[in-house]
């Protein structure tokens, strides 16, 4: 037993004595990056992180959500190194960055996301085109009824003449909700009646269930239901939401994704950064469902 | 000598310590509470008194129907869009769905907390008691989350095949996932309330020939009446508070309308939603302030007529006996 004891102690010594004379010679210490922002960049930004740590070891990434506003809100304040945002950051918000840290915004694009309108997948209907959308959106056209005899080109099949149109929207903190508001409805206001959910995810499966029901969201998350193909007006062709349409920017409904730094980015961001925007880290984006940038 | 001094300090310090610690987590406790409601109302006061907010958001705004200019025609309403070019803060829809929500949580929790507490108290047999009690107080465990999320993958699917209404997630499938947040709220209390009835009346009762169905509802319930009140104004305060649910299950478009199929939003999931997000300092940020100072008030007068009522069945038990 006494044996056993001063074993384990010498053991214990040694091992102790190993990790003083290893540690100084590692000269690297772990460097830590916090990303925050964008609920549509989460997904992106850990791929992103897994596979920089993967092949940087010394450094910790951490992703988090929140949506674009509560990164930028972060980046800001100085609780995170890097924002992931969904939408371009506001004057307003560059001007209080400045005015706390003295220090101008950097914006760097990163990747690509196309906006895709789905509905459940047993409805009839196949395209839209942007004016009948932010019609549906604000209000003007509430069921599927009129929107076949507005527009003679959709099929109709028997039973969804009368069905009111269930729009589902995201909340108004989310930076997908201010890029379909802006660029889709012009700015004009979702109607009253349009449901709102927290997260594409929740968007998606509600469509799912919901026969006579209509939302938007990222590509990225469209599982288990029907993308429509989107016309930019009456005349122009459909366009479907596909990678190589989205890359031509054929497809009319796409925005970039951003990421924000308070200042030039420096060091273990840089390379981070850098790497990002490589083939390798831009392949990355494709496989998560986004498009990039080149 | 030096033991003496020691028997005798050693406790008194002991006690010294202990009843410093009581007493600082009592002030802690107070202070919290007084440091929230400073925080709370410092946030809302803008509405009231700078001009800058006041600009985009009053009193008036807030409650009275907004004319809007609609293709040569004003239309007057009450519309919620805080985030619009003319932003449009008319918190009527909010209130609205909030009490829509939360009747139909009293609705559905009310009568089956009542009478299963009934059942317990007065007719389950004590094995069966033993096993509905807790049964029932664990639901009160279920966090809220689950529960809205319960509703929203699974009770809204279920509703609408059997009603068919055109809105899946409606103030009454909200309100149903949120009468199950409520009943075991509502459930103890009644429980404890019915218990406390002393035996005496129910042997005098069924002495006199009452059975045990008469005793329990001519008798007990209205000797526990008090209580059962209390346990109702809890059951609406924990119905008016609650956000997760409603969040996630309730559709969120902020109606304005008495429709009960309709899609609601109401007070608390439009904080939970909105505050993230929302620029520090704007008139939107004071707005959603003033929306939780009024959930407060709600909730504080609540508690209030609550807490007088509990006092109210003390007393007249007591007084009877």
């Amino acid at each position: 037993m006494k044996k056993l004891n001063l074993f384990a102690l010498c053991s214990l010594l040694l091992a102790i004595g190993y990790w003083g004379c290893a540690g100084p010679s590692e000269k690297t210490k772990l460097k830590t990056i916090t990303i925050k922002g964008s609920d549509t960049m989460v997904i992106l930004g850990q791929r992103w992180a897994e596979e920089y740590m993967k092949r940087n070891p010394e450094t910790i990434i951490q992703v988090t959500g929140g949506g674009s506003g509560t990164g930028i809100a972060a980046l800001i304040n100085g609780g995170t190194d890097i924002c992931q945002s969904s939408r371009p950051m506001k004057e307003g918000e560059k001007k209080i960055l400045y005015s706390r840290q003295k220090k101008e915004v950097k914006e760097i694009p990163v990747a690509i996301d196309a906006i895709s309108i789905y509905v459940h997948k047993d409805n009839p209907v196949k395209m839209l085109n942007l004016k009948q959308v932010k019609e549906i959106f604000t209000g003007k056209i509430t069921n599927w009824k009129t929107l076949g005899l507005l527009y003679g080109d959709l099929p109709m099949r028997h039973g969804w003449e009368d069905k009111k149109i269930v729009v589902y929207s995201r909340e108004n903190n989310s930076g997908t909700y201010l890029y379909f508001k802006e660029h889709i409805l012009n700015n004009e206001d979702f109607a009253s009646e349009v449901q709102t959910l927290p997260g594409t995810a929740a968007v998606v499966n509600a469509v799912s269930k919901d026969l006579y029901s209509i939302g938007y969201g990222g590509i990225a998350y469209g599982k288990g239901i029907k993308f429509l193909k989107v016309k930019k007006d009456e005349k122009s062709p459909a366009v479907e939401p596909t990678p190589e349409n989205v890359y031509k920017r054929i497809y009319p409904v796409s925005r970039e994704l951003y990421f924000y730094t308070a200042g030039e980015p420096e060091g273990e961001i840089k390379n981070f950064i850098n790497w990002v925007l490589s083939s390798e880290g831009q392949k990355i984006c494709e496989e998560v469902g986004y498009f990039p940038l080149r | 000598m030096k033991k003496i001094i020691h028997f005798h300090l050693k406790p008194r310090i002991k006690e010294w310590i202990i009843e410093s610690l009581i007493r600082s987590s009592a002030v802690i406790v107070i202070v919290s509470l007084i440091l929230i409601f400073l925080f709370v109302s410092k946030e809302t006061l803008p509405i009231f008194f700078s001009s800058g907010v006041r600009q985009e958001v009053d009193l008036n705004r807030l409650f009275l129907p907004q004319g809007e200019q609609k293709e040569k025609e004003v239309i007057t309403s009450f519309v919620w869009q805080p985030v619009s070019v003319v932003p449009k803060y008319s918190i009527v829809p909010l209130i609205l769905g909030t009490l829509k929500t939360t009747i139909v949580a009293l609705i559905f929790a009310l009568p089956l907390a009542i009478s299963s507490a009934i059942f317990t108290s007065d007719f389950a047999p004590s094995w069966l008691r033993e096993l509905i009690k807790p049964a029932i107080e664990l639901l009160a465990g279920v966090p809220s989350v689950v529960l809205g999320f319960f509703a929203l993958i699974v009770l809204a699917t279920w509703l609408q095949n059997i009603f068919g209404w055109t809105f899946r997630l409606n103030a009454i499938s909200a309100g149903i996932a949120l009468g199950l947040a409520v009943l075991p709220v509502v459930y103890t209390v009644t429980e404890d309330a019915l218990s406390a009835v002393p035996n005496s009346y129910r042997e005098g009762s069924l002495a006199l020939g009452a059975n045990a169905w008469q005793t329990a509802w001519r008798v007990v319930l209205p000797a526990a009446l008090p209580g059962v009140f209390a346990a109702c104004v809890l059951g609406f305060g924990r119905a008016i508070g609650e956000t997760m649910i409603v969040l996630m299950a309730s559709g969120n478009a902020a109606i304005t309308s008495l429709k009960f199929t309709d899609s609601v939003r109401t007070l608390s999931a439009t904080i939970a939603a909105e505050l993230a997000e929302v620029v520090v300092g704007s008139a939107h940020y004071h707005v959603l302030f003033f929306i939780g100072a009024l959930l407060f008030l709600l909730t504080f007068i609540n508690n209030i007529f609550g807490h007088w009522f509990v006092q109210r069945l003390r007393k007249r038990l007591h007084g009877e006996i």
